[in-house]
């Protein structure tokens, strides 16, 4: 698989940012997508005039004399920019025993992604360009580009901010505190501010913790009838509202700061509320995006009823009404990405009571075959748009230059999968070193085939 | 990050359904939570405790003989653990407790580990009680041993449910052991107190409506959210002390749970004004009621002395239906039988 040229032939491309959907060939060259043209008209093909192997219809080696290559038949596939996630938790450094970077990204890789941004809350934090530079060294064995997301404050503490030019010059994507997120108005205002200097996004996990001590799933009457404190969904949308203030504040004296308003990212939206916040934001024209995680637009707090701890996360599972609105977010445009939320934790840390267990589920492997099954095949969005959220529009957001995307140029990232295939996901399976799914046993559709990472073949399925 | 123009509003959307079930998965021997009952399972528990009851101790000791059954108890308890004892030991069973503070559970050893060990030392049921809301579920899962949930957290306490029927039924209903779903008709239970935090309150008031009583909810707000009655049908809310009482054939007093109250402060003498059960409330507003409290009741707290010692108090009594239900409940988590 070392080849440094495929030719990926016979595929159905879809490349939402280019607004391409028709039938393509593409050849990958040093890592770059070289050619995309109309079927059997790559310079691959044509200079060879039959002499190439290439032409059986196998997948296999080719040349045409000049040159070697590599050949995918992708005839009744979907060929795609590989998909990108933009929320993982990889656990390194400090946490080896649930994920590592090799692990992790082994997963991304079996489910199509090509890149991820990578949270700070390992141990020790993400605060210095030396560990955003550790996360990115080849000795790490990444199968899939690493994006480092740096901390805001020093050791999520909501206190001192740390050095955000180094972390950008070492490669972070944007900031944030993650699971400890800024309640000081001042503190997340100057975080909003230098962010901004330093031209990066500002992520926050909008949950106002001086509401949710103790709290192992959403308020309402599940949590009441089961005898867990509530999460209130007041704890996201109120910090949204208030992130959403400060931006819409900053943004109107922008042009004294070089021209430049504040990014706010608002990570995994679980509530109605949130989603309507971001919508308004941008109705005035801020610069204010969201995701929303697939266990957030199919599961419901009902899923809480056994105590499953493969249900507990943060946010929680909500209402209806609130999966119902990220549903309806997601449709009409609103949402920006679906990210996972990848949070491995070991099956000993999660086998415990409730509320002792930790938050969090695995999701690299099972986010496009959920996102195609509900989202494309059930409530009939787009195949283009589907593929947009995991793709063009994170990396857009995040600002991940030449991916999302395979034009001419781009960094030869392609994730080519059976869009038709159902199948069912098996949690022991998985190429994550953790098993912690909700949605083991669960129907997917869409299996991938090849995930090519920087021209590289880095998953091949059956 | 175009907002595109594919708006389309979402109706009702087809999702897939939890796919655990609420009740339990491993064994039908189980209690874990009232939710699983139905008048049926509820009439043949009350039958078997009535029987097992009046039958000769000699040869009730028969039934269950030298079989093993453990109690693992993560929270005190004087009434429960003793009548699960009493229960398991009247049906001839060896039992053996395991508390908190007198094992490994204090080396850090987790419940899934304390589990699987009493599973070895040949424990055919686990009658647990836990400080932590769904942990029956875990040891069931883990173990897949019948568990009977003997308390837990703030969620559920399905055989206390179970001997507070008993006795209404003694009371209201001559002692009937064959319920319907109407055989509580026309009954209104009054539950006061501190209804978050109560296990009792959240087991009486899922399993009470299935059999037509009524049940209505009484505390201020800190102690009983609005939502309390979407939790299940059947259940309302009376914030005026007098009015529920007036309403009541059964009125249940709960204790203030301070080792659950987390923070949250409250003024016992405004609470005491409001809400403690006094014999000159009594008589004047349910002169004929049944006074019920699942204990350890607080004296001059939630009732007063001359209440819970007084004439329509059957505190005491519902302690001795505990041993029934429990011999009836010991008896069914062994012979049910396990689920294929």
């Amino acid at each position: 698989m070392s080849a440094s040229t495929i030719l990926i032939r016979g595929g159905h491309l879809i490349d939402p940012a280019a607004g391409v959907e028709s039938r393509k060939d593409l050849v990958l060259r040093d890592g770059r997508v070289s050619e995309v043209t109309d079927p059997g008209k790559t310079s691959l093909e044509k200079v060879k005039n039959g002499k190439s192997k290439a032409g059986n219809g196998t997948n296999g080696g080719g040349s045409n004399g000049a040159e070697t290559f590599e050949v995918i038949d992708a005839t009744g596939l979907t060929v795609a920019p590989g998909l990108i996630d933009i929320h993982v938790h990889l656990r390194e450094p400090g946490q080896g025993h649930k994920e590592t970077i090799a692990t992790g990204t082994a997963a991304a890789a079996a489910g199509g992604f090509t890149a991820v941004a990578a949270m700070p809350n390992t141990v020790p934090t993400n605060d210095s360009p030396e560990i955003t530079r550790w996360m990115q060294a080849p000795e790490r064995g990444a199968s899939v580009r690493v994006f480092p997301i740096g901390a805001a404050t020093r050791g999520l503490k909501g206190e001192v901010l740390n050095d955000f030019p180094a972390l950008k010059a070492a490669g972070a994507v944007a900031v944030t505190d993650d699971g400890h997120p800024i309640l000081k108005d001042g503190t997340m205002r100057e975080v909003l501010i230098q962010a901004t200097r330093a031209g990066l996004s500002v992520v926050q996990h909008a949950e106002d913790t001086r509401m949710t001590g103790g709290c192992s799933m959403n308020y309402g009457p599940t949590a009441f009838r089961l005898g867990l404190r509530g999460m209130p969904p007041a704890a996201e949308y109120g910090l949204v509202e208030r992130d959403i203030r400060l931006v819409t504040e900053l943004s109107a004296n922008g042009k004294g700061r070089g021209g430049h308003s504040p990014h706010l990212h608002v990570a995994h939206t679980s509530t109605a509320q949130a989603v309507a916040a971001v919508r308004q934001a941008r109705r005035n024209g801020l610069r204010v995006t969201c995701e929303v995680a697939p266990h957030h637009f199919l599961l419901t707090e009902e899923h809480v009823a056994a105590y499953d701890t493969h249900a507990k996360m943060n946010p929680p599972l909500r209402s209806e009404a609130d999966r119902d609105a990220m549903i309806q977010g997601i449709l009409d445009g609103v949402v920006d990405a679906i990210a996972t939320d990848h949070a491995p934790h070991a099956a000993f840390e999660k086998e415990v009571e409730f509320e002792r267990a930790p938050n969090g589920i695995t999701g690299l492997e099972t986010a496009l075959g959920l996102s195609l099954k509900w989202l494309h095949g059930e409530w009939k969005l787009p195949l283009g748009r589907v593929l947009s959220l995991l793709s063009a529009q994170p990396a857009a957001l995040l600002g991940f230059r030449g991916r999302g995307t395979l034009t001419v140029g781009s960094f030869a990232d392609v994730v080519i999968f059976d869009p038709k295939a159902e199948w069912a996901f098996r949690a022991k399976d998985s190429k994550s070193k953790s098993k912690n799914t909700p949605f083991d046993g669960w129907t997917m559709r869409g299996k991938v085939r090849w995930t090519i990472s920087e021209g590289r073949v880095v998953f091949q399925g059956s | 990050m175009n907002p595109s123009a594919h708006a389309r509003v979402v109706g009702p959307v087809r999702v897939p359904t939890p796919s655990f079930p609420v009740s339990s998965t491993y064994s039908t021997g189980s209690l874990l939570s009232v939710t699983s009952l139905t008048p049926e399972s509820v009439s043949h528990i009350l039958t078997r405790a009535t029987a097992l009851e009046h039958e000769d101790p000699l040869e009730r000791a028969k039934r269950l003989a030298k079989r093993r059954i453990a109690l693992l108890f993560y929270e005190s308890s004087t009434r429960t653990r003793t009548s699960f004892e009493l229960a398991a030991k009247g049906l001839g069973a060896d039992t053996t407790l395991v508390s908190s503070l007198s094992s490994s559970i204090e080396k850090g050893e987790t419940l899934k580990d304390t589990g699987l060990t009493l599973r070895a030392l040949g424990a055919e049921a686990i009658i647990l009680r836990h400080n932590s809301s769904g942990a029956p579920w875990l040891l069931e899962r883990e173990t897949k041993l019948p568990v009977l949930n003997a308390g837990d957290g703030m969620h559920e306490h399905p055989s206390q449910a179970l001997l507070d029927l008993r006795t209404m039924l003694a009371h209201l209903r001559g002692g009937a052991e064959t319920v319907t779903a109407d055989t509580l008709a026309g009954v209104t239970v009054a539950i006061t107190g501190d209804i978050l935090h109560s296990r009792v309150a959240r087991s009486n008031a899922l399993l009470l409506p299935k059999l037509g009583a009524r049940v209505v909810l009484c505390g201020p707000k800190e102690l009983l959210p609005d939502l309390a009655t979407e939790a299940g049908p059947g259940v309302e809310i009376e914030r005026d002390f007098h009015k529920a009482l007036e309403q009541a054939q059964v009125v249940m007093m709960l204790r203030i749970q301070a080792e659950r109250l987390a923070g949250l402060q409250l003024d016992l003498e405004e609470y005491k004004a409001k809400y403690q059960l006094t014999e000159a409330l009594l008589a004047a507003h349910a002169p004929k009621a049944l006074v019920m409290h699942p204990g350890p009741i607080i004296r001059g707290l939630e009732l007063t002395g001359e209440v819970a010692d007084g004439p329509q108090s059957a505190i005491l009594e519902q302690v001795r239906h505990g041993v029934a239900i429990r011999m009836a409940l010991v008896e069914r988590a062994l012979t049910a039988g396990v689920k294929a």
